[in-house]
């Protein structure tokens, strides 16, 4: 299990405890491109699990086991410099900026000209069918606006994976799966290592990678 | 070098100059300054004086802002009132400083005072030590002659230890809408309060003023008024208190809100008969009436009485602490105070209308102009019609009058 | 770990020193002259005698009744007409506009209040003349008992006019959890009433988050000083206001039955805390017994309107009070009957203005500092505090609220000797410290609620994006949470504004604000000067509050979701 020149999102031995219980128990190895749906009920872990990857778990859990990116050993680096890139159920727009002022927001600091960081963010909303959209409050846009919104985000702040915490959730069926192919479409394009988790039969079959059913306990790898 | 050092000192004499010239304009009526008082000046200059004076009276508040604004400009000394509710507090606040150890730059540097309080601050060595106020250029017009509380205040001698400011005297206001006749003797007060119950209200000592109200009933109703002269220790305060409370006793049934609530001082008396509640005011100050008219405080139909015998009187003061660090700006203040302008200003009804403690026949003929333009007002009563002034009690009469009027009526009858 | 643990306890550290601190030096300093113990004043042994003087004052237990009376009855109607009327009323437009005409009177400090409620209802007040003398007959003001009677009446209805705006916000931000609107359409779905879902499912929930601020009414209104000395009876005075004028008194062994007096006033207050918890314990006990009973209680539509017609009542004699202290201002002669005033002087408003101008200074530096260095310190802590550690959090919150939970003068009197002998009374810098104790609770409790309900995954959303914990601090968390970071400077900074004894005693007279000054002219009786030093009073709360509420929604005109919403 211990090679560390994996290419990809590799979780090895990784156990989560809460007041010496053990909450769960993953090892898993997800490529470039490819995505491992995590099911499971509420309850059953998943968000710790996606806190712990991201570098978020609360002190009062303990955690051993370690999680390593292209390599390189994430366990003990704080979450701003992991590189995962996060989505959550809500799209969590941020609620003070324009729609543009949140892409720029997620632009890396090495980018440093102004049009630059402008050009990127206008770019990236044209890629996801929202030129103009620019100047809007983000609360005036719909949800499946907002989610693409916060994919696009996401992804230009470069990161090397995706954990993705039911972001489909909110949105109603028809918006649904249009968006979810957009995500996996550019998720594949990146040669991103895609962690999904959702209790969503049809999230799981529209990702065609690996199941990890999750139970409440354990879970084997 | 040295003409450098000698342009130098051309440029400062220049500074220097307007600044002395004026130094004696305002305050100073006479030629240049002694050089004994030219120190004092120098070492003023700079100096921030806290003055703490009762802050209750909006028109006293303003004269002294304005006494401040003389000053500032004529010696570049800055006055700043810390307007108290009390004078006791601030006897409280300096005997505190002196217990613990604080023998300088003290925070207070002026304070507003007289009978009691100064008595304590006396007795305690809360004072400068040295008398001053008699130094004071402006002392030679003080009144000593026709004015002695000047000198003597509630009995006990100044000894320079404060500067004379004002003169008070004991005079009651009616409504002649309502009230045409007023009554001319306690007892009077007394049949009128029979016939109009809760038209008449004194305020609750240790107010001030309430206590005048119980000196003023004391000094008429004693038997023996040499008594009140001496200390409370040496008289049979029971007996020579027996009639004043019978006094009381029938009257307080009687007083606004059947004497369960007190107006809180002059000015919430004069705001009760303007407002119709009460028909008989009183006040400390012999043009308060006149004033409160010029104010629109009171209607034009106020008019001033005093009582058969006369009425308590007295002369309040300004006296620098033990501790003040900042003694010489308070003296020039002090000064100024005393000077014709500022007592002048302060007679004048318009703006306070206090009585000038100054010798005003003594005067330069410039400065005696001031006091002969001033309007006393309709309702003042001329210094004839003002009556006698009864002195006042020893000082240690005021807190076993307090007390025991407190233990009778403050309780809630407990 | 360590270094992490070290950096979150920095501020909860500062936090109890610059509370607890001053708070327990100055309880010690109470405490000992009080036993007859104060060195620097030549009393060195330890006795009883200053209890048995002050046993010996008389009317002694009146005003132990009184304080102990207005105080308790002030906070339990309070709390009733808060509760009654969220329960009648919460979700409705009625609700939404009381809301928004109670929340800037919150703003107006005790001792405006207080004279401005006296000019209302006094005997010669705009009550009396609004019907006279066409209806009553009074063509001069009825010599009745009503400011300063014996009862304590007016000082309860003044302490009630200020707590009501105060328990109703914060009930207020209590009713703004998740959920509420659901449990109410659940109970009312089951056929209950309005307001028995209120007080069965509602309260039971909300009630923890409103204790404290109960608690701290208690306190304060068993305690009060400004209030008392100008609505309440003066024979006898209640505790407080005797306290503060023996402190005063220029026989200096006064002191130590004042101190005598103050852990009275301290053990005063402690009782009228514990009747409250008790009365608290046989209140939850009938509400859960009668909750499963299953009487749906449907016809509450008298209570409900009896409700806001109290809350209503109360709202007009504060606003009513405030037009008053307005008119007064400008009000040359205003005599009995007129309901107007007679002659009008803008010009001495004008001239009483700039002589109040160094007072104004002086209170805007203490409060707008004293509201930046609370509101600072109460985001330090609570962003180092994190959402962690449950156990040291409520021992560090007991601590916060130490200062609101005891009677001011138990401590200012310990803490005014502590400042003198150090020599560092009369200091701006000691006035704003002992302005800080009181601020920082209030800032406390404003900022606390919204900054923790504040969605986590904003945060982890900005660090998953690689921004730095300074960027997602200034960038995301301060900027989303601007609104009621204002509220939170604005509410310090009225509290400030308000502070009496403490500016008084602690600024040995040197600091003077408009509060002190407004006191010591409304002890003088003149209503004008009393008038226009209350309204400069209320100039810096209701130019904070003005400004909380006018500047996010200019930032943030175009931001749907940052737009005030009461609910």
């Amino acid at each position: 299990m211990r090679q560390d020149s994996f290419q990809g999102l590799a979780l090895d031995q990784v156990a989560i405890r809460l007041d010496g219980e053990i909450l769960l128990e993953i090892g898993c190895r997800i490529r470039p491109g490819e995505i491992l749906t995590i099911m499971g009920e509420s309850g059953s872990g998943k968000s710790s699990l996606l806190d712990f990857i991201a570098g978020f778990l609360r002190p009062d859990f303990e955690a051993g086991g370690r999680v390593l990116l292209n390599g390189r050993d994430l366990t003990g680096l704080p979450a701003q410099e992991r590189a995962i890139g996060l989505m959550f159920q809500a799209p969590l727009l941020f609620p003070h900026m324009s729609v543009l002022q949140n892409l720029v927001f997620a632009i890396p600091a090495s980018i440093r000209s102004k049009t630059d960081r402008r050009d990127r963010a206008e770019r990236a909303l044209e890629d996801v069918g929202l030129k103009g959209f620019g100047g809007r409050d983000p609360a005036t846009l719909s949800g499946g606006q907002q989610t693409r919104v916060a994919l696009m985000r996401t992804l230009l702040a470069e990161p090397q994976a995706l954990l993705l915490d039911e972001p489909f959730s909110s949105l109603d069926r028809t918006r649904r799966a249009d968006v979810r192919d957009l995500v996996f479409d550019l998720a594949r394009k990146k040669g991103l290592p895609v962690l999904l988790v959702t209790h969503d039969e049809e999230d799981a079959a529209a990702a065609a990678g690996d199941i990890h059913p999750l139970e409440t306990g354990r879970m084997a790898g | 070098m040295k003409r450098f050092l000698a342009a130098g000192l051309g440029i400062l004499a220049l500074l220097a100059a307007p600044a002395t010239s004026l130094a004696q304009s305002p305050g100073s009526p006479g030629p240049a300054p002694s050089p004994a008082w030219q120190d004092v000046l120098d070492e003023a200059r700079g100096q921030t004086v806290y003055f703490h004076a009762w802050g209750g009276e909006p028109r006293i508040n303003a004269y002294i802002q304005w006494a401040a604004r003389e000053v500032e400009q004529a010696h570049d000394v800055r006055v700043v009132h810390v307007k108290t509710t009390d004078t006791a507090s601030v006897v409280s606040q300096v005997l505190a400083e002196k217990s613990v150890g604080k023998f300088s730059g003290g925070a207070v540097d002026l304070v507003w005072i007289n009978g009691e309080n100064f008595a304590a601050m006396k007795d305690t060595g809360l004072l400068q030590s040295q008398g001053w106020a008699t130094s004071l250029p402006n002392w030679q017009y003080v009144d000593v002659e026709s004015k002695p509380t000047v000198k003597i205040d509630f009995t006990v001698p100044t000894d320079g230890l404060e500067s004379p400011w004002g003169m008070a005297k004991l005079v009651f206001m009616h409504d002649t809408a309502r009230l045409a006749v007023p009554p001319s003797t306690l007892q009077g007060l007394l049949d009128f309060a029979r016939k109009n119950p809760g038209r008449f209200a004194y305020p609750q000592p240790p107010n001030f003023y309430g206590t005048t109200f119980l000196k003023q009933a004391l000094a008429q109703t004693v038997t023996d008024p040499a008594v009140l002269s001496r200390p409370v220790k040496d008289a049979d305060f029971e007996t020579v208190t027996a009639p004043l409370f019978a006094f009381l006793d029938e009257l307080h049934p009687l007083l606004w809100r059947q004497g369960k609530a007190f107006p809180k001082d002059a000015a919430h008396m004069r705001q009760l008969l303007a407002d119709g509640e009460l028909d008989i005011a009183f006040s400390f100050n012999p043009s308060d009436a006149s004033a409160a008219i010029a104010n629109g405080e009171l209607p034009d139909t106020v008019r001033t009485f005093v009582l058969d015998g006369g009425t308590i009187g007295n002369t309040h003061f300004v006296a620098i602490p033990f501790n003040s660090s900042n003694a010489a700006g308070a003296k020039v203040f002090a000064d100024f105070l005393m000077s014709p302008l500022a007592q002048s200003r302060k007679q004048d009804p318009e703006i306070w209308g206090d009585p000038t403690v100054l010798n005003v026949a003594s005067l330069p003929e410039s400065e005696k102009a001031r006091f002969d333009r001033l309007d006393l007002g309709v309702a003042t009563l001329t210094p004839e019609e003002l009556g006698p002034v009864l002195p006042e009690p020893q000082p240690s009469w005021v807190s076993a009058l307090e007390t025991a009027w407190e233990a009778r009526y403050g309780a809630g009858g407990e | 770990m360590t270094k992490a643990a070290g950096l979150r306890t920095i501020p909860a550290l500062v936090t109890v020193c610059l509370l607890a601190g001053p708070v327990l030096a100055g309880l010690a300093g109470t405490v000992l002259p009080a036993f007859g113990y104060l060195p620097v004043l030549g009393y060195g042994s330890l006795s009883l005698e200053p209890f048995r003087q002050l046993s010996a004052e008389p009317g002694l237990v009146r005003s132990v009744a009184l304080s102990f009376g207005t105080g308790l009855v002030a906070s339990l109607l309070s709390l009733a007409i808060v509760l009654a009327f969220a329960a009648g009323w919460y979700g409705t437009a009625t609700f939404r506009r009381i809301s928004r005409l109670l929340s800037p009177l919150l703003s107006v400090p005790h001792a405006a209040a207080a004279i401005g409620l006296a000019f209302l209802i006094a005997p010669s007040g705009f009550a009396v003349r609004l019907f006279s003398p066409w209806a009553t007959g009074w063509t001069r003001p009825p010599d009745l008992l009503i400011v300063q009677d014996p009862m304590g009446m007016a000082m309860t209805l003044g302490l009630v006019a200020k707590e009501v705006p105060f328990l109703f916000l914060m009930t207020l931000a209590a009713l703004n959890r998740p959920h509420v609107r659901d449990y109410f359409k659940a109970g009312e779905s089951l056929g209950y009433g309005r307001m028995a879902v209120f007080f069965t499912i509602v309260l039971p929930q909300i009630y923890p988050l409103i204790r404290l601020p109960v608690l701290a009414v208690i306190a304060y209104s068993t305690s009060v000083v400004d209030v008392a000395t100008i609505l309440g009876s003066t024979t006898p005075p209640p505790l407080a206001p005797r306290l503060v004028s023996w402190m005063n008194d220029p026989d200096l062994e006064m002191r130590l039955m004042a101190s005598a007096g103050a852990l009275l006033q301290l053990m005063l207050s402690t009782a009228a805390i514990a009747t409250y918890l008790a009365l608290e314990t046989v209140a939850s006990a009938f509400a859960r017994a009668s909750a499963t009973r299953g009487r749906r209680r449907q016809a509450d539509g008298a209570a409900r309107r009896t409700a806001l017609g109290v809350m209503f009542i109360v709202i007009a004699a504060m606003i009513l009070s405030i037009a008053l202290l307005v008119l007064w201002a400008a009000a040359k002669s205003w005599w009995f009957p007129a309901a107007l005033p007679q002659h009008w002087s803008l010009e001495r408003a004008g001239n009483a203005f700039i002589l109040g101008l160094p007072a104004l200074t002086s209170t805007l530096a203490l409060a707008g500092l004293a509201a930046v260095i609370a509101t600072s310190l109460t985001i330090w802590l609570m962003e180092a505090q994190g959402r962690s550690g449950n156990g040291s959090q409520r021992r560090l919150k007991l601590f916060i609220f130490l200062p609101l939970l005891l009677p001011q003068v138990s401590f200012l009197f310990g803490l005014q000797m502590l400042f003198l002998v150090f020599g560092l009374g009369g200091s701006f810098l000691s006035v704003l410290l002992a302005h800080l104790v009181f601020v920082f609770p209030y800032a406390f409790l404003s900022l606390s609620d919204p900054w923790q309900r504040l969605d986590p995954r904003y945060e982890k959303a900005a660090a998953a994006l690689g921004a730095s914990r300074a960027r997602i601090f200034w960038q995301v968390r301060l900027p989303i949470l601007l609104r009621p970071v204002l509220v939170t400077l604005a509410v310090a900074a009225a509290v400030s504004v308000g502070q009496y004894l403490p500016t008084l005693m602690i600024g040995a007279g040197r600091i003077v604000t408009v509060t002190t000054e407004s006191v010591a002219l409304a002890s003088g009786g003149n209503r004008q000067f009393a008038a226009l030093y209350a309204v400069l009073q209320l100039i810096i709360p209701l130019a904070g509050f003005s400004l909380a509420a006018a500047v996010p929604a200019v930032v943030y005109r175009n931001r749907a979701a940052l737009r005030p919403a009461l609910f």
